[in-house]
This record gives C-alpha cells, sequence and structure tokens, in this order.
C-alpha cells in the first residue's frame, strides 16, 4: 500500500515558490484596514477582489493597524514560508487568524490570570509573568521592533529583504535584540506560538485555508472515526482531511 | 445573607467523586444536594460532533478547563521566594464544570500496586529506613490493597473498563499485568486493539524480556450497560480525547456512567453556578453546620447540612479546608499541622521515534488510553531498588493518545523551530513518528507543600492557594533510570533517530510544561491524626461530618495515573458513610 504514500504538494507547489509569487501575494492581502466603520466588507471586497480571489479573500483586520497588518503578514510569511514542500503561512490566511483571535477572549487576556502585582524577572521556568494581554504584547511589540528596524535599517520590518527579515526574526527568538517595552523572546514566542495555531487549526477560525496544512501533512482533520483503521497497522490512511464545518477533500 | 433549607449532606464539587458519593448516598434515602461552581455539561449537546473535533477551542483554549482568569494557584521553588501567579495553562490542568477533570482526562484506569499503599512501612521494611533521604516524609494510606479490592472493582465495572487481568486470584495471566496486586475477576470490557505504535512497542519490549500489556482503558471497547444501567458506546478512536469531551459516549466520565440514573432521582438535587468558599462550623469547631456558596448572582449563600462532602479537585480541596480552618495547617519549618502537607506531582519523560516513509503511524488514529501498551516492570517496587537508590517507579507507554498537529506534532532533533526547514520537516515526519512516555511517581517531602497566598487574590478577593515545590534527587534518580530502560525498547524499536526529553539534576520543575494533571496531597489520610488530616475513610480527624474525597488525600504520589485509586478510595468511603455513620454519626476511626 505504498501507493498511498502519495506527496500532499500540488502542481500549484512550484508556482507559489517563486519568490515573485510570494511576493505578489503578500503585496495583495496587504489591505487597507477600515479606515472608517462604514462598509468595511464592501471595502475588503473592492480591494481584495481581483488580485488575491484564487487563493484567498481578501480580509480587512479589525483590530491590527495598517503597519501592524503589514508586519504580521512580512513575519508570518517567513516563520511559515511557502515552497514545494507546501503551503506558507501567508497564503493559508495565518494573519486573518491573528486578528480574529485578538478579538477573542484570547486576545483580551481573559483565559489569563492578570491580576498584579507583576514580577517580570521572575525564572522563565515559572511561566508568563508580563503584564500584556495578546493584543496588548503584539501592539508594544511589533511597534517595537518596527522602531529597532528603523534605527538599524531605516526601514520598517515590513520592507525588508527575506533575508534581513529572517535576521531580525532570530535575533527576536534568541533574544540578541534588546527591546525598551518588553523582552524580544515573549513576543516572538507568542507569535511564533499564533502563527502554529492559525496554519494547524480548523479552517473556520481563518487560517488553514482549504486545510492546506492538514493536506501537506496528512491529517484527516475533524473525520475522528478511525475504528475501521485500527486492524489495519501500517498502512497509511487513505482518506484526505474534513472540516468542522463539513468542507472536503 | 440567604439561608436556604437545610439538607441532610452536601456535596462540594461535582465531578467523579463528587459524582459517586451522590450516587451511593441517594439509595439511603436521605436528601443529598451538590454544588458545583462551573456550569451544566453533557454528551449531548456539549460534547457533540464535529464542534468536539476542534483541537484549538478545546486542547489549546481549553475551553473546558477552569478560567485561571478568575482564579487560579501561586508557585514559588523554595521557601524563601515569592511566589509567583500560574497565569497561563501549563504543568497541569484543572477542570471545570459538572463531571470537572472526569470529562476531559484520557480513561487510564489503574489500580495501585499493592505496596503503593503501605509505602513507608514496606520501603522501611525491605530496605530499611536510611535507604530514605532524611527530608523525605512519605506515609501509608491506612487502608491495604486487600481491604480496597472489592471498590477498585466496582468503580471498574461502573466504568466499563477495557483491560486484560495480570493476576486473577493469585494465578498470573498470560497478557495482562503479573505486577498487579491480585483481582477477584476479569476488567468488564477485553482491552481496545493496539495501535501501530503500541504494536511495535510491545515486540521490543517483549524481546527485552519484560512483559507488556493493554493499558488499562476507560474508553469501552465494546458496547456495555454499567452497574448503574447506563450505556456505554464502543470507542471509535477519534485521536480527541484528552482535554475533549468523548462524544461517542465512550470514556467513562460522570456523564456518561452515573448521571443517567442519578439526575432522575428526587432526592437528588444539583445547583451549578455555585461557588463554595467555606464549610462552616459550630462554636466548638467540632462539627460542621453546612457550607457558604456564592450563587450565580454573586450573592453569599448559607447551606445548612449535616454532613459535608468536600469533593472538589486535589487543590481546591486544600485551600477550602485552610479557609475553613478545619485541620491544623502544616508548618514546613517545624514538620507539624497537617493541611497543605506532602504535596506531590509526577515526573515524566518521553523518547520521540522517528522513522522513513516506509512506516506508518497514523498518530490520530487513537484513544486517550485504549490501544497503547504499557511495561509496568519498573513501577512501585518491583524490583529490587537496592543497587540504584531511589524509592518509586513508573510505567513506560508505547502508542500514542492523538496526532492533533499544534499540540502533538513532534519533530526530528535539530529541525529549526520555524521556517522552510521546519515546515519540510512536519511535512516528511507527521505520518511517521511516535514516542514512548514514562510515568513517574514523586515522593513526598517535608519542604514540599501548600498554603494560601499572602499576596494574590480570587475574583471574590479570597486568597489563592499557594505551591512551593520543585525537584528532589530521588526523582531524577528515579527518571533517569526510568528513562534508560525506556531508551533500551526505543533503540530495539529501530527507529531511523530518536530524541529524549528529560529532566536531569539542576532542572528546576517548568510550570510551563505539561506533564500530569496528577497533582497529590495535602489534606492526606494515614492512621495519626498528628500525621494525617484524614482518617482512612477520608473523614476529618478534627471534624467528624466532613469527609474530604480525592487525590487531595495521597500521602505521596504513585507512578500510576490516580483516577482508579481515587474511585476506590471514595466508594469504600461511601459505603462506610452509608453503612455505618449515618447510623450512628460519629469518628470512624477511634485513636
Amino acid at each position: 500500500m505504498d501507493g498511498l504514500l502519495k506527496p500532499p504538494g500540488n502542481a500549484m507547489s512550484d508556482k507559489l515558490g517563486s519568490p515573485s509569487r510570494r511576493d505578489f501575494l503578500r503585496q495583495s492581502l496587504v489591505a487597507v484596514p477600515a479606515v472608517s466603520l462604514l462598509g468595511t466588507t464592501a471595502l475588503a471586497q473592492s480591494q481584495g477582489g481581483s488580485a488575491a480571489t484564487a487563493t484567498t479573500p481578501a480580509y480587512t483586520p479589525r483590530y491590527f493597524t495598517a503597519p501592524e497588518w503589514e508586519f504580521i503578514q512580512a513575519a508570518v510569511d517567513r516563520l511559515i514560508p511557502s515552497s514545494d514542500a507546501g503551503p506558507g503561512a501567508l497564503e493559508l490566511g495565518v494573519p486573518e487568524f491573528l486578528d480574529r483571535q485578538m478579538d477573542d477572549a484570547y486576545g483580551h487576556g481573559g483565559l489569563w490570570y492578570m491580576q498584579g502585582p507583576f514580577v517580570p524577572d521572575t525564572p522563565p521556568t515559572l511561566g508568563y509573568q508580563l503584564r500584556f494581554a495578546p493584543r496588548e504584547l503584539y501592539r508594544t511589540g511589533i511597534a517595537a521592533v518596527d522602531d529597532w528596524c528603523q534605527k538599524q535599517h531605516k526601514q520598517r520590518f515590513s520592507a525588508l529583504t527575506p533575508e534581513q527579515r529572517d535576521e531580525v526574526l532570530h535575533g527576536l527568538e534568541k533574544g540578541d535584540i534588546k527591546l525598551d517595552q518588553l523582552p524580544a523572546t515573549a513576543f516572538f514566542s507568542l507569535l511564533l506560538t499564533n502563527t502554529k495555531e492559525g496554519y494547524f487549526a480548523d479552517p473556520m477560525y481563518g487560517g488553514n485555508k482549504n486545510m492546506g496544512s492538514w493536506k501537506m501533512i496528512g491529517f484527516p482533520g475533524a473525520r475522528a472515526d478511525f475504528a475501521d483503521w485500527i486492524e489495519q497497522p501500517g498502512k497509511v490512511y487513505p482518506f484526505g482531511p474534513v472540516s468542522i464545518k463539513g468542507a472536503k477533500s | 445573607m440567604t439561608r436556604m433549607k437545610p439538607v441532610d449532606v452536601v456535596i462540594v464539587g461535582f465531578g467523579w467523586t463528587g459524582a459517586i458519593m451522590a450516587m451511593e448516598l441517594a439509595d439511603a434515602g436521605i436528601n443529598i444536594l451538590a454544588l458545583e461552581r462551573g456550569d451544566y455539561r453533557d454528551t449531548s449537546p456539549d460534547f457533540a460532533y464535529p464542534r468536539s473535533a476542534d483541537e484549538l477551542a478545546y486542547g489549546i483554549r481549553g475551553n473546558l478547563f477552569q478560567p485561571l482568569a478568575r482564579e487560579t494557584i501561586t508557585i514559588r521553588h523554595t521557601l524563601d521566594e515569592t511566589a509567583v501567579p500560574y497565569r497561563q495553562y501549563g504543568s497541569f490542568l484543572f477542570g471545570n464544570h459538572v463531571g470537572g477533570a472526569g470529562i476531559h482526562w484520557n480513561g487510564q484506569h489503574y489500580r495501585p500496586s499493592p505496596e503503593d499503599l503501605e509505602f513507608e512501612s514496606h520501603i522501611t521494611q525491605r530496605y530499611g529506613k536510611k535507604f530514605m533521604p532524611e527530608d523525605m516524609q512519605i506515609q501509608d494510606y491506612g487502608v491495604s490493597y486487600d481491604e480496597l479490592e472489592p471498590f477498585f472493582d466496582q468503580f471498574e465495572y461502573v466504568c466499563g473498563t477495557s483491560g486484560r487481568a495480570g493476576n486473577l486470584n493469585g494465578e498470573i495471566k498470560d497478557g495482562g499485568n503479573p505486577f498487579e496486586g491480585p483481582r477477584k475477576r476479569e476488567y468488564p470490557n477485553p482491552p481496545v486493539a493496539d495501535n501501530y505504535a503500541a504494536k511495535l512497542f510491545a515486540d521490543a519490549a517483549r524481546a527485552l524480556g519484560h512483559k507488556p500489556f493493554p493499558q488499562p482503558s476507560s474508553n469501552a471497547s465494546r458496547p456495555y450497560t454499567n452497574s448503574y444501567g447506563a450505556r456505554l458506546g464502543p470507542c471509535n478512536l477519534c485521536g480527541y480525547c484528552e482535554r475533549f469531551g468523548c462524544y461517542m459516549y465512550s470514556k467513562a466520565s460522570p456523564q456518561t456512567t452515573i448521571l443517567p440514573v442519578l439526575m432522575r432521582r428526587p432526592n437528588f438535587e444539583l445547583r451549578t453556578n455555585s461557588h463554595v468558599t467555606r464549610v462552616n462550623l459550630d462554636n466548638t469547631g467540632k462539627r460542621a453546620t453546612g457550607v457558604t456558596y456564592i450563587d450565580a448572582k454573586g450573592q453569599q449563600v448559607e447551606q445548612p447540612a449535616d454532613l459535608v462532602i468536600v469533593a472538589a479537585f486535589q487543590m481546591h480541596n486544600v485551600r477550602l479546608m485552610l479557609m475553613s480552618g478545619i485541620g491544623k495547617p502544616y508548618d514546613p519549618k517545624t514538620g507539624t499541622g497537617v493541611i497543605g502537607k506532602n504535596y506531590a506531582y509526577q515526573m515524566m519523560s518521553t523518547i520521540g521515534l522517528f522513522y522513513d516513509q516506509d512506516v506508518a503511524i497514523n498518530p490520530f488514529a487513537s484513544a486517550g488510553s485504549g490501544g497503547n501498551q504499557i511495561i509496568d516492570d519498573f513501577n512501585s517496587d518491583h524490583f529490587d531498588h537496592g543497587p540504584y537508590g531511589f524509592v518509586g517507579g513508573g510505567y513506560i507507554l508505547g502508542g500514542q493518545t492523538g496526532g492533533r498537529p499544534i499540540q502533538q506534532l513532534s519533530l526530528p532533533p535539530g529541525t529549526p523551530a520555524w521556517g522552510e526547514k521546519w515546515k519540510r520537516a512536519a511535512k516528511d515526519s507527521y505520518l511517521h513518528t511516535t514516542g514512548l512516555q514514562t510515568h513517574g511517581s514523586v515522593m513526598s517531602y517535608r519542604d514540599r507543600y501548600l498554603d494560601l497566598d499572602p499576596t494574590y487574590k480570587d475574583s471574590f478577593g479570597l486568597p489563592l492557594l499557594r505551591m512551593t515545590f520543585d525537584w528532589h534527587d530521588n526523582e531524577y534518580k528515579m527518571t533517569r533510570f526510568l528513562t534508560d530502560r525506556a531508551q533500551e525498547i526505543a533503540d530495539q524499536m529501530k527507529p531511523r533517530q530518536s530524541a529524549q526529553t528529560v529532566r536531569k539534576p539542576g532542572d528546576h520543575y517548568d510550570t510551563r510544561q505539561y506533564q500530569t494533571t496528577h497533582t497529590t496531597g495535602g489534606v492526606i489520610q494515614g492512621k495519626d491524626p498528628n500525621t494525617s488530616a484524614l482518617n482512612n475513610f477520608q473523614q476529618s480527624w478534627d471534624v467528624h461530618n466532613v469527609f474530604v474525597t480525592g487525590a487531595s488525600a495521597f500521602p505521596q504520589n504513585i507512578g500510576y495515573n490516580p483516577t482508579g485509586l481515587i474511585g476506590g478510595l471514595t466508594y469504600r468511603s461511601v459505603k462506610a458513610i452509608r453503612e455505618t455513620y449515618l447510623k450512628n454519626p460519629g469518628p470512624l476511626v477511634q485513636v
């Protein structure tokens, strides 16, 4: 049954992997956040319409500001880039996932104990001790990283080359880049964690469009019924994923 | 304050032990009231498919867990540090709502080894008192395996536990656990079929001379009607078990095994959104008069009762006893006092096994516990500890509990945390990766305990519980030994690559890493009121009409999952309440 080990990639992958296509995708997804409360949906549709419909309907962020939205897209595109191995975070809608999470109880810190006193210099083994809810951590962190990039590169993070962006992300990950307002590692860690969440979560949360990550790794999503399969040890499960809302592949 | 009509029995918390207590006491014809801080939850509609197959909502955001925003605990490693709040879930998970942690467990359903219940006596007798470090303060439960056997059996037949006996009335049976205490009859259901990783593990373990057997599992392997008449369906290995409700009615929980019958009893009442803050005492301090709780509107309510069963999660039981002033708080400096004493935990290690593309693991095809294989050769005192210089041990598990990609994706060592190489590794590894797990005991020590935090409060303004805990040398030695044995099996399984996660001397307790939710102690049972809070029927030595159920009664932690022992202890206690205490209220054990 080795024949079932089909490569999850497809013919589109090569095209998606090329830098020009990636950059095009990223640019086209930079929808300007609602400048007013009027007609945001219509705005999103008209702006996103032509360029990105083939991959993702345009999405207008509700929480992130225009510069933040550009940062998010430029960052997740490097954290999980698109290539012939499979889809990247950008084309799977991870920025939309992140923006929607910011408006959820989670983004507001509603799931965390957020009463003081805060002791931020506690040993890391005792867990998160900052006063920022996720949405505040993003806002503060993005501004701090953009400031740092302006000082170092005379450009915001989103305007840097992919190689420069990788370098900045590595600097944040290791804590080599020092930010004034918060530990760089805390911001990076949340950004990476949430990016992977959006990449692998059910598509109804805005990421993992068309169950792209599930198809890539071979996870059947919400099928959740393997009674027959347990008696066939060592064979690759043959069916593609389904989503909670009933999308099939 | 509103004062409610008195009841015969009030139960604080409505998870496993609260439901068992209510069910067994309902037959005695008395009025029973259960107070649950959370909401009502049932299989339908709350755990219905497909909504239940949502990793983000349940596995990651923790929809079934107690919101830490309202109440958490604080943690420090040593006595001289200032504790800080456990602000996000990591190391352990608090259940919430009706059913409690009995909803989101995996169904790993063990009995303790006979020696676990008399651990201090056993270790002293076999190895001598000096074998234990001076600050280790392990104790006996005050009740033996043989006394508990009928109650372990009773709970297994309620849960429809699937497994294979290894010791039937003293006769060792092939394919079961030869190290277990004797059981009077077989498991109610045969084992769930092995998953592929478990087969690979069992073959390797057998080749090394170990005795693998199917993990005892309260995931039903076939349709089952339990001793109360409640019906369970067969597990379909959906891969959404731990952290999730079971949409198949297969995982034993209060909802699937007890509530269908109990909720129809006219002498039973459940009040949800009722958060108990205190057990009230009369002016002698020797008798409880009921409890005070905060209702859904935020009002304080007094509920008089003749008998109070404290049946919340382990840590909440300890906090409620401290806030109520029942029993002397433990003092780590002098080693005296009992409430908060002997907090313990468990120590895990894992070995990731990475295979080539020709080995198809299908990690998502799995149950919480059914389908996995275990060896118990190195648990409890199943081997001579003399040469190794530590006490305790654990089981080694092969198999899987799910392949949910956010939480359970495991990548080969050396893979970067992000970028193209990370993604490619995810693609290449996901279907071809499995792991072994060691599940180790933790002993109790003089400086590891629970008390009330001096600074941090819950949303009602009441003090949070404070944990003082870090690893001791005995446990580093235990996990090293157990992980070395696991590595031998891992090597025999011939993966392309393997990777250990093991806690080494100098590594502090890390609250960010999930290990188990098997926190224990703080209201321990025992033989002597000077060293334990409860007698062996889980009755307070100080206030005889207060009983405290659950893992808070464990004098130290075992190398098994605790639910089987918790259920057995509860069934034994409630039998004594029903048959003895109600007729003649007073201490069930005379000092």
